[in-house]
C-alpha cells in the first residue's frame, strides 16, 4: 500500500523515457535470467498506516507489561525524565547520518564530545570513545585492545555477567585468543586463583564491579595483581554506581567499560543499548570506533570533528584493530541528556536510592523466608535461595510483579531501583511469605 | 626538496644514515613526507624488537591515510625516537632530523641507492 | 556555541524523584573520592541547548541526502510510534518467553520476511550493525570450516572495490584477506578470481550490485567458482535496496548475507547508530547461528526462543536491537510484496534519472545503466582545473544539499558517489542537478574560490590535522571548579 515512493505512475514513466528506458525491466538488463525473480515475493500485501498501527498495537499488547519490576541482570528499570524522550526524538538527530560532513554536523559532534566528557568524568578515566553496541561488546573490544602477538590470554572472572563472558568468547573465537575463566569464591573473584593464573602470556583480566551478583569486588587487588604480571585490568562497571562508589580510575583499571542502558535508555526487550569505553591516555590510540575531537575552523571558531580516524576500518582496512563503524550516537545523546537532567546530585540520588532500596528488599525477603546466598557488601542486586523459585515468581506475576531473575539451583537474582516503593517491596515480601508457608 | 648526499636511500622512500657498518638511523625522505601530506601520528616499534629488511616496522598516519614504513636493514632496534609521537610535525618539517629508529647488529641490507640515484628514481616515478 | 558544561552552575537543576521512602544505607565499601562534574542545568536550559544543537544538524528531514552506499531514505513516522509503544519499550529482555509473546512474534515475522527477501533459510536478528553482521557471518563460515576439519581454509577473497569493513571484518574473524582487482567495469575480474582460489580459500565477500552501482552479470559464475573451490559466499547487503523483489542473494549463489535495517528497511541512522544488521544463511550454516531465534510452537498457538546446538555463542548481550526490529517490521508490513519491489525499482529509476541529468556536466566513472547508485569521476576536473571532489562536495553544503559520498570506492580517485533513494521527488533530483551545474560554472570561473567552500555554514572547513596531532577529546574543568 504505502511504499513511500512519491512519484505518480505518469512521472515514473516520464523519467524512464527521459533516460531511454521503456519499462522498469529495462533497468535490470544486467540481472541474468536465472536469478531474475519471476514471481511475487511470498509476503502479504502492504497495509495502510491505520492497519499497521492496529497490527503493531496488537503485537505489543501480547507482551506482559509489569507494573512492578525487580529484575536486572544486565538491563535495568530506571526513571527516564520526559525531556530525554522528547529531545532524542527530534527528527534532526534521528534522521542524520554519521557526522562525516563536519560543517553541517556540529550538533551531533558536539553532543558526542559532551558524552565523551561525561563518561571520562563518571569512570575517572582520561579518554572515551563515542560508544559501541552494548556493554558486552565493549568488554570484548576492550580485551582485543590488550591482545598482541606476545600476550594473547584473556582472564575473565566467573563473577562477570555470563552474557558478557559469552560475547568475549565469541569475539575471541575470531581473533584466536584463549579465554580462561577465573573461579569464584563466595560470590567474589578468587584472587588467589587469579594470581596463580596470571603469567607472561596474559593480556588482560576482565572483572565486573559490582559483579553479576551485585557484590563489590576487591577491585584494587585485582588491578594490582594484573599489573604485577604486566597485564591490563579491565573493569566492567555499572555507570549509576559510579556516582557513589570508587571509580575505575581510582582503583587503577587500565580500561573501564560498561552498559550505558541505565542512563536514560528504555529496556526495549534488549536493545538498542550502548557500550561505553574509556581508558588511560596511554591506551587512547588503541580505542576502537569513533572519537570526536575539538579543533577550530578557518575563521578560528571552535568546532568538532571525527578524529584519530587512521585507527579505523575505512582507512586501515584489514589492519584495523576493530571493524566497528557505527557508534550508538542516538543512545549516546540519550545518555548525555539524561546526565544533564539528573545532574551530579540527581545521579547520586539515584545511586543512593538503588542501594537503600535493594538493602531494604533483601531484608524484607529474608524476613519472608528467602535466604540470601551471600553475606557481602552489595549495590542494587543480591541473590537468594529457595526450594521452588518457579512458585515464587509465578505467584508474584499474578500480582503484576516481575520477580528476580532465576539463576538455576534455586537461586534468584533480585534488583531494586529508585522505581520501587516501600509499599510494593512490602507487598512483594508478603506474597513471597505466603508462597513459602505452603 | 632536499636529499643529503651523506645518506643512503631505499626505493620505498626511507633514508639510512650509517654510524658504522652495523649501526644506522632510519627515517622517511623529504619526498615521502611530501607525498603523505601532514602527518599526525606514528606507530613505532619497541626497543629490543628485531627488524627485517623489506618488512614494515612502523606506520605513519595522516588524517585520512596510513602508510607502512619499511626497514631497509635487518638488525636489532637499539633506540626509538619517541619524540615523534609528541611532535609528529617534525617528520614533515625536518625529515632528516626525524629519525624513527636506531638499528644495531645489522646483518643484512636492501639495495640502497645514493642521493643522486634516488632523485632520478623519484623523477621517474612522478 | 557553549558546551552543556559551560551552561552549568552549581546547585541548579530539576528534581525528578520523590524522596527515598526507606532508611538510607551506605555499604561498607570504598566510596568515590574524586570530584564528579556533570552538568547542573535547569530544564529550560537543557531544552534550549539541544534545540540549538539540532539546528546544526542535517537530517533526511532537512533536505536531500544522496549519500552513496548509505541509503538515506525517508524514515516513516509510524515506525517510531510503533517502537515507542509501552508494550515494546518497557519489556525486560529477561522477562521470559511466556511474558514476551508479542516480542517473539515480532522477531519471527521479521525473520521470515528477511528470509523471503534474501532467499535464505534462517535469520538471526542479533547483530547490532552492518559491520557486526559481517563479523557474525564470517564466524559462521569459520565455524563451518572448523566443524568439517578444514583447518587450512584461512583466506577470504575481497575485491579491491569493497567497503573497508569487509577486510576489517575478515581480519577480526581471524582470516587472511586476499584482495583481487576489479575489471574495467568495476566488476569482479573472473580470471583474477580463478587465480586467487585454492585449497586455502574459506570464502568470498561481495556486494551485488557492487560499490560502483553495477549489477555483476557474472554473479552465478563467480559464486560457482568459490563453491567449486570449497569456499562459502558472503553477500554484503549494503546495496540490497536496488534489488528487493527483483533478485535474491540466495538465488545468486550466496550462502550467508547481512542486511542493514537502517539502510534498506527505513530505520533512522540516528547520527551514526543504532542500526541493526541481521544475518541470514542457508540451511548448512544454521546450526552455528548466534543468540536466539523465534519459532512457532508445534500447535501454532505460541512462540518460543530457541538456540542452535553448535552456536558460535553471542554477538552481544541480548537478542536484537529490538526497537529497530519493530520499526523495520512496521516498514515491511506497510510495503508488502508489491511495495517492496516498487521500492527497489524506483530507487534504481531515481539513480538513473539523476545520473542522466548530471552527465550533461560531469563524467561518470562507468557510463552505463546503474543500479541504485552511481559514481562521478572528477579526475579530469582536478587535473585540468584543480577542482577536486572535495571542493564540489563542500560547495553543495552551501547549496543546502548533503554531499554525496566522497573518495569511495577507492578504485575511482576523485569519486563522488550518489544514491538518491526512492523517496525523493523528480523535482528534488532536478534541483540537485541544477545545483551541481551552478557549482561547476562558478568553480571554473573561480577555481581558488572553490577551495574556500563552504562559505555559508555556521562552521566552515575545520583543522583536522591539528585535531589529530593534539587530540582534545574531552572538556577540561578549571581547577577551581573541583
Amino acid at each position: 500500500m504505502g511504499n513511500y515512493v512519491p512519484g505518480t505512475k505518469e512521472e515514473q514513466n516520464a523519467m524512464l523515457k527521459a533516460c531511454g528506458f521503456s519499462c522498469f525491466e529495462d533497468l535490470y538488463r544486467d540481472v541474468p535470467e536465472e536469478v531474475f525473480l519471476k514471481r511475487d515475493l511470498d509476503l502479504p500485501e502492504g497495509l495502510p498506516e491505520l492497519e499497521v498501527r492496529k497490527k503493531m498495537n496488537a503485537l505489543a499488547s501480547k507482551n506482559t507489561l509489569f507494573e512492578h519490576i525487580f529484575r536486572g541482570g544486565g538491563s535495568y528499570h530506571h526513571y527516564i525524565p520526559e525531556i530525554v524522550n522528547e529531545i532524542a526524538g527530534r527528527r534532526e538527530f534521528l534522521t542524520a547520518y554519521t557526522p562525516y560532513q563536519a560543517e553541517i554536523s556540529q550538533g551531533i559532534l558536539q553532543s558526542i564530545f559532551e558524552y565523551q566528557t561525561s563518561i571520562c568524568e563518571l569512570t575517572g578515566m582520561d579518554a572515551s570513545n563515542a560508544s559501541v553496541y552494548d556493554g558486552a561488546t565493549a568488554a570484548a573490544e576492550a580485551c582485543a585492545m590488550c591482545v598482541d602477538r606476545k600476550r594473547s590470554r584473556i582472564l575473565v572472572s566467573a563473577t562477570v555477567d555470563p552474557k558478557i563472558l559469552s560475547v568475549v568468547k565469541t569475539y575471541s573465537f575470531g581473533h584466536g585468543s584463549e579465554v580462561v575463566v577465573i573461579p569464584e569464591k563466595d560470590g567474589e573473584t578468587d584472587c588467589e586463583a587469579l594470581k596463580a593464573a596470571l603469567d607472561q602470556q596474559t593480556a588482560c583480566v576482565l572483572f565486573q564491579q559490582p559483579n553479576f551478583y551485585g557484590i563489590f569486588e576487591n577491585a584494587a587487588l585485582i588491578c594490582d595483581a594484573a599489573h604485577e604480571s604486566r597485564a591490563k585490568a579491565i573493569a566492567s562497571v555499572n555507570p549509576v554506581s559510579l556516582a557513589l562508589f570508587r571509580t575505575p580510575g581510582e582503583y587503577g583499571a587500565d580500561i573501564a567499560v560498561g552498559e550505558g542502558q541505565p542512563l536514560g535508555i528504555p529496556m526495549s526487550f534488549g536493545g538498542p543499548y550502548i557500550g561505553f569505553m574509556a581508558c588511560k591516555s596511554a591506551m587512547m590510540r588503541k580505542l576502537p570506533g569513533r572519537i570526536v575531537g575539538q579543533t577550530t575552523d578557518v575563521d578560528g571558531k571552535r568546532g568538532y570533528v571525527l578524529t584519530l580516524q587512521a585507527r579505523e576500518q575505512h582507512i586501515r582496512r584489514e589492519k584495523a584493530s576493530s571493524n566497528i563503524c557505527s557508534n550508538e550516537a542516538l543512545c549516546a545523546m540519550r545518555v548525555s541528556i539524561y546526565l544533564s537532567a539528573m545532574g551530579r546530585l540527581g545521579l547520586r540520588e539515584v545511586a543512593e536510592q538503588c542501594t537503600s532500596k535493594a538493602h531494604y528488599l533483601k531484608d524484607a525477603l529474608a524476613c519472608a523466608g528467602l535466604t540470601p546466598v551471600f553475606d557481602k557488601e552489595f549495590f542494587h542486586e543480591f541473590v537468594t535461595e529457595c526450594a521452588d523459585p518457579g512458585a515464587v515468581l509465578s505467584a508474584l506475576k499474578k500480582h503484576g510483579i516481575l520477580g528476580g531473575l532465576p539463576l538455576g539451583d534455586g537461586r534468584i537474582l533480585w534488583c531494586a531501583t529508585e522505581m520501587n516503593t516501600k509499599q510494593e517491596m512490602d507487598m512483594t515480601a508478603d506474597i513471597v511469605k505466603e508462597v513459602l508457608r505452603k | 626538496m632536499t636529499f643529503p648526499s651523506e645518506l643512503k636511500y631505499s626505493k620505498t622512500h626511507e633514508w639510512v644514515k650509517f654510524e658504522d657498518e652495523t649501526t644506522a638511523y632510519i627515517g622517511i625522505t623529504d619526498y615521502a613526507q611530501d607525498q603523505l601530506g601532514d602527518l599526525v601520528f606514528v606507530n613505532l616499534p619497541e626497543e629490543g624488537d628485531e627488524v627485517t629488511r623489506d618488512e614494515a616496522f612502523a606506520d605513519v598516519e595522516s588524517v585520512k591515510a596510513v602508510s607502512d614504513v619499511m626497514s631497509p636493514v635487518t638488525g636489532t632496534i637499539a633506540e626509538v625516537n619517541e619524540e615523534l609521537q609528541d611532535s609528529p610535525e617534525m617528520m614533515n618539517e625536518h625529515p632528516y632530523d626525524a629519525w624513527f629508529i636506531k638499528v644495531t647488529d645489522i646483518s643484512e641490507c636492501s639495495d640502497l641507492i645514493s642521493a643522486e640515484e634516488y632523485e632520478a628514481f623519484i623523477a621517474e616515478e612522478q | 556555541m557553549k558546551l552543556i558544561f559551560e551552561r552549568s552552575s552549581a546547585g541548579r537543576g530539576t528534581s525528578y524523584l520523590p524522596a527515598c521512602d526507606v532508611p538510607s544505607v551506605t555499604p561498607n565499601t570504598e566510596l568515590r573520592e574524586i570530584a564528579l562534574h556533570l552538568p547542573e542545568v535547569p530544564e529550560t536550559e537543557i531544552d534550549r541547548h539541544y534545540t540549538e544543537l539540532s539546528h546544526q544538524v542535517y537530517g533526511v528531514n532537512t533536505g536531500f541526502y544522496p549519500l552513496g552506499s548509505c541509503t538515506m531514505k525517508y524514515n516513516p513516522m509510524i515506525n517510531e510510534a510503533a517502537a515507542s509503544l509501552p508494550g515494546f519499550a518497557e519489556i525486560h529482555p529477561l522477562a521470559g518467553d511466556e511474558n514476551t509473546q508479542g516480542a517473539l512474534e515480532v522477531m519471527k515475522l521479521l525473520e521470515d520476511s528477511l528470509k523471503e527477501i534474501t532467499g535464505m533459510d534462517a535469520v538471526t536478528l542479533q547483530p547490532a550493525a552492518g559491520a557486526h553482521g559481517e563479523f557474525t557471518g564470517l564466524l559462521l563460515i569459520k565455524a563451518w570450516h572448523k566443524a568439517k576439519g578444514n583447518d587450512k581454509r584461512t583466506k577470504i577473497i575481497v575485491p579491491d572495490s569493497a567497503h573497508g569493513t569487509n577486510p576489517a571484518s575478515a581480519a577480526m574473524a581471524g582470516f587472511e584477506v586476499v584482495s583481487i582487482p576489479s575489471d574495467e567495469n568495476g566488476c569482479v575480474d573472473i580470471d583474477a578470481l580463478k587465480a586467487a582460489v585454492g585449497e586455502d580459500t574459506a570464502g568470498l565477500m561481495l556486494t551485488n550490485p557492487n560499490t560502483v552501482g553495477i549489477f555483476d552479470k557474472n554473479i552465478t559464475e563467480i559464486t560457482k567458482i568459490i563453491h567449486d573451490a570449497g569456499g562459502v559466499n558472503y553477500y554484503d547487503g549494503a546495496n540490497l535496496n536496488a534489488v528487493m523483489g527483483v533478485a535474491r542473494p540466495g538465488d545468486m549463489g550466496f550462502d550467508v548475507v547481512h542486511v542493514n535495517l537502517h539502510k534498506t528497511f527505513s530505520t533512522p541512522h540516528g547520527g551514526g547508530g543504532p542500526g541493526s544488521g541481521p544475518v541470514g544463511c542457508k540451511e548448512f550454516l544454521k546450526e552455528f547461528l548466534p543468540g536466539i531465534q523465534a519459532e512457532c510452537t508445534e500447535d501454532g498457538t505460541a512462540f518460543r526462543s530457541v538456540r542452535e546446538e553448535h552456536s558460535i555463542g553471542d554477538m552481544r548481550s541480548f537478542g536484537s536491537n529490538f526497537s529497530v526490529v519493530v520499526k523495520a517490521l512496521a516498514y515491511v508490513l506497510s510495503l508488502g510484496k508489491t511495495g517492496i519491489r516498487e521500492t527497489s525499482e524506483n530507487a534504481v529509476l531515481n539513480a538513473n534519472y539523476l545520473m542522466h541529468l548530471l552527465k550533461k556536466n560531469y563524467e561518470c566513472a562507468y557510463d552505463r545503466t546503474c543500479m541504485h547508485e552511481f559514481v562521478l569521476d572528477l579526475a579530469h576536473l582536478k587535473e585540468e582545473h584543480g577542482i577536486s571532489a572535495l571542493d564540489v562536495a563542500k560547495a553543495l553544503l552551501d547549496a543546502g544539499i548533503h554531499p554525496p559520498t566522497m573518495y569511495f570506492p577507492l578504485i575511482v580517485h576523485e569519486a563522488l558517489m550518489f544514491e538518491p533513494t526512492e523517496t525523493e521527488t523528480k523535482e528534488t533530483l532536478e534541483a540537485c542537478a541544477l545545483a551541481m551545474e551552478n557549482i561547476l560554472k562558478e568553480a571554473l570561473a573561480n577555481p581558488e574560490g572553490a577551495h574556500a567552500k563552504p562559505e555559508h555554514t555556521m562552521i566552515r572547513r575545520l583543522d583536522e590535522v591539528g585535531a589529530a596531532r593534539n587530540p582534545v577529546i574531552r572538556y577540561t574543568f578549571d581547577s577551581e571548579e573541583k
